[in-house]
């Protein structure tokens, strides 16, 4: 039931490594910074690219992409004299971070579940004996 | 060293995999200690079933667990959240076959949800599980697993506090 594993891990997030994320969320705030990753989910792109599709001027660009590089949402390159902006690997820590969760998740459930066929198996005998008798 | 003195009974603990095994697929394994048609009615007795799938630690209760374990049946699961107040999780049970294979749809997010084949392998008086989750693109199981994605709401809503919060400081 993915919904329910989504609650799950809010908790945790919430409570645990909710202050590690206060980066993200300050980066994620921002309609401009939001738009930025968007694009870039898209493709790479350059500061003077940036600036030019959100109508900046390149210093307000550029304070945006740093924001955002701090947070470890993107990663940049300077290439030449052309600095190339990209998704950066959060997403992939992310994805981690969550096979893991679900991971223990699951780990929780079947441990309870081992309970469970534990005492049926239990009463299985108990049963078979008692019907021998 | 092992710590643990001999003719002690070794303690059973079996390994849970989770592997994202396509764009589309999540699969977990699990080895239970019972044979597969003890594991089965675990699966689909509501009255045990409610045993072991929410777990204490999720701080979660399940008020309503109805199941109707049969191919075109259908379950629902509602469950109670100390934060989040009352969920529903529902779907249709696509294919049933006894003490070997269940297959259900989870119908409770926005659009087509993912699919759900669980199959028991009974081996030495063991059973092998293995849930296999078939989301029907990659957009949608990355939405799941991508915290800010999945949760639009309530990750706004977690963003507007945590701003408040540095905004006080």
């Amino acid at each position: 039931m993915p919904a329910a594993v989504r609650v799950y891990i809010l908790n945790y997030m919430v409570q645990y490594i909710g202050p590690r994320l206060d980066a993200s969320f300050a980066a994620l705030s921002d309609p401009t910074r939001r738009g930025v990753l968007e694009q870039l989910g898209r493709s790479d792109a350059s500061i003077t690219d940036l600036a030019q599709k959100f109508h900046m001027t390149l210093t307000g660009m550029k304070k945006h992409v740093g924001i955002l590089e701090e947070a470890g949402l993107v990663t940049t390159e300077k290439i030449g004299r052309v600095r190339t902006c990209r998704l950066g690997t959060r997403r992939l820590e992310d994805e981690m971070a969550w096979l893991e969760r679900y991971r223990q998740l699951w780990e929780a459930r079947f441990d309870e579940l081992d309970t469970v066929v534990q005492e049926l198996k239990k009463k299985e005998r108990i049963d078979g004996r008692a019907k021998r008798r | 060293m092992d710590a643990r003195k001999e003719g002690e009974p070794t303690p059973m603990k079996n390994r849970t995999t989770v592997d994202r095994t396509s764009d589309r697929e999540i699969v977990v394994t699990r080895t239970i200690d019972g044979p597969a048609r003890i594991v089965w009615e675990a699966f689909t007795k509501p009255e045990l079933f409610k045993r072991w799938w929410v777990p204490k630690s999720f701080g979660m209760s399940l008020l309503t667990c109805e199941l109707d374990v049969r191919a075109g049946g259908s379950y629902r699961l509602v469950f109670r959240h100390a934060d989040a107040g009352t969920m529903a999780f529902f779907g249709r049970y696509l294919e049933v076959t006894p003490h070997s294979r269940i297959v259900w749809t989870n119908d409770e997010g926005e659009g087509e949800g993912s699919v759900t084949t669980a199959t028991f392998e009974e081996k030495g008086g063991a059973t092998r599980l293995v849930l296999h989750d078939l989301y029907p693109s990659k957009e949608a199981l990355d939405a799941g697993i991508g915290a800010t994605e999945g949760m639009p709401e309530t990750m706004d809503q977690l963003n507007e506090l945590v701003v408040s919060l540095r905004t006080k400081q």
